[in-house]
């Protein structure tokens, strides 16, 4: 039986003045798979991401989430995807429980069974304890479930987390993974995810694609990768092999000051 | 990958239905208004500190001037003539800076994290229009109890109350957009500082709030027939002191220039989400 890609991208190109930030990117993503873009900052990764979720008309090229073309169907697009942005965006200002409610409006979950599914979602990233509480006063990691679970809260068939680890120290990150095999083992759910983190690809990525400004250089499985170097070779290796670079070796001052933003944030 | 991937399964490209327009903008308008309310809540000490200043200006220039008589209202006590030109100055100075809410929201990205959402950017700055409208209302109720502790012959009819805060909802919406508007254009929030800043008090004296407008010079009552916090006063004083005055015209001025605003603001989300 032939299945309609979760993400469908062909030939992707975007321009930021004189940045080509997308080149020529294509891949799919199968429904139910849960997929990496890993490269350093500045690759490209976020750029795919915002043309993906609607919030960047590509250049040039196509893309469509499960058949649903991102530039004529954006509303029809954003009903079926959740996101979770690089930066914390939870509001501090609000409990856990009120931000989740919020995007719980803003995607029309009925009134019937708003609380039920803002319940599950806050029970799915275990925040019970925590929900009725002030964001400014949760950890990052608890930050981020947050997220996920207003990312949730929409049931979506596409979960896309831009860099969903980063600024996290290690126990969080671990905290962050398990929920999203979790969520995977449970629903079955497409993950889109990118990140600079080789170990992150590694733990979650059925397939990657390594970006490397603008174009994708490979795409594979990582084990696959990996074995076309030897059996020693890391991911590192295989991204050092495709770009001449190391992936922590790039980067601009723009990626630095939003890394810098989300940990400040983070306390 | 270390997790078990879970078996593949077939799905469909249904798409949740969707409400029509006619719900949709209430809807979110609605939205916005609950999380103000619960802003507010969380954070009364605000309400509290921002009633420091609309405070002064009746206490303090409005008795004072009241006593001096140096202003010519009429058969109007003077502080009975300010008390709607403050409760507007204090929507006015909530919601200017509106826009800086919407550059931190884009810094932390919670504004595309919106934008991903269903919802069209007309009504995304229309629920925050109106959420500024909210916050502003609830700084007017403050200035109302004011004004009774200093009384101040306002109308207490409750119809006239209800009248009046909804000019002032209307009137910070259309502030809280010409904020937007202006974070559209600079995109940073030291920029808007400084320009809030350097609008506000022109606006303010550029406006019937302070003196009649026929007391000003001829080139002042031009800016000030271009100026919305003029219609808006213009129409708090009708709804709050009985002022014979323009209600209807008062309302369409605010009302048109707050969808003007809206549409603006809606048109430059996407350079601000850039």
């Amino acid at each position: 039986m032939s299945l309609t890609p979760a993400i469908q991208c062909v030939g992707l190109r975007h321009r930021f003045d004189d940045v080509q930030a997308l080149d020529g990117v294509t891949f799919d993503v199968a429904p139910g798979e849960v997929f990496g873009l890993l490269g350093p900052n500045g690759a490209g990764k976020t750029t795919t991401i915002r043309v993906l979720t609607t919030l960047l008309p590509a250049g040039e090229g196509y893309a469509a989430v499960f058949g649903l073309d991102v530039r004529r169907q954006q509303m029809a697009v954003r009903r079926v995807i959740g996101y979770v942005p690089q930066q914390l965006s939870a509001d501090a200002a609000l409990t856990g429980y009120e931000n989740v409610w919020l995007f719980a409006r803003l995607f029309d979950v009925p009134r019937a069974d708003l609380h039920r599914r803002i319940d599950e979602a806050i029970r799915l990233m275990d925040l019970e304890p925590a929900a009725r509480r002030l964001v400014s006063t949760y950890s990052g990691g608890m930050v981020r479930r947050l997220e996920l679970a207003q990312a949730l809260v929409n049931r979506p068939r596409l979960l896309v987390l831009d860099e969903p680890t980063i600024g996290l120290d290690p126990v969080a990150r671990s905290g962050v993974w398990d929920r999203v095999r979790a969520l995977r083992a449970e629903t079955g759910m497409t993950v889109l995810l990118t990140t600079h983190y080789m170990e992150e690809a590694e733990q979650l990525c059925e397939r990657v694609a390594l970006m490397h400004h603008g174009p994708i250089r490979t795409l594979g499985r990582p084990e696959e990768l990996r074995a076309e170097l030897g059996p020693e070779a890391t991911l590192e290796d295989v991204f050092r092999h495709h770009t001449g670079s190391m992936l922590d070796e790039e980067g601009g001052f723009r990626d630095v000051r939003s890394t810098r933003r989300t940990a400040r944030r983070l306390g | 990958m270390s997790a078990a991937p879970a078996e593949r399964r077939a799905v469909s490209a249904e798409v949740p239905a969707a409400p029509g327009w006619w719900r949709l903008l209430p809807s979110r308008v609605l939205t916005f208004w609950t999380v103000e309310i619960w802003r507010i809540r969380h954070d009364q000490q605000e309400l509290v500190t921002r009633a420091i200043q609309p405070a002064l200006w009746l206490l303090i220039f409005g008795e004072t001037f009241t006593r001096l008589r140096a202003i010519p209202t009429g058969s109007v006590p003077y502080l009975d003539f300010l008390a709607p030109g403050i409760i507007a100055q204090s929507g006015l100075f909530v919601a200017i800076f509106y826009g800086i809410q919407i550059i931190w929201e884009r810094d932390a990205g919670v504004l595309a994290k919106l934008l991903a959402t269903p919802t069209p950017r007309v009504a995304l700055v229309a629920g925050k229009a109106f959420a500024a409208g909210l916050r502003s209302a609830v700084q007017a109720v403050i200035v109302f109890i004011l004004s009774a502790l200093l009384r101040v012959g306002l109308i207490w009819n409750p119809l006239h109350l209800l009248g009046a805060i909804a000019v002032v909802m209307v009137g910070a919406a259309f502030f809280s957009m010409l904020s937007v508007t202006i974070a559209g254009v600079v995109l940073s929030r030291e920029r808007l500082m400084g320009i809030g800043q350097a609008i506000t008090m022109p606006l303010f004296f550029a406006s019937n709030a302070l003196y009649p407008v026929h007391l000003m010079p001829g080139w002042l009552q031009a800016l000030s027939t271009i100026n919305p916090l003029s219609y808006e006063v213009d129409a708090l004083r009708s709804l709050l002191i009985g002022t014979p005055g323009r209600l209807g015209l008062d309302v369409a001025v605010l009302a048109a220039a707050t969808t003007v605003g809206i549409a603006v603001s809606a048109s430059l989300l996407g350079r601000l989400a850039r």
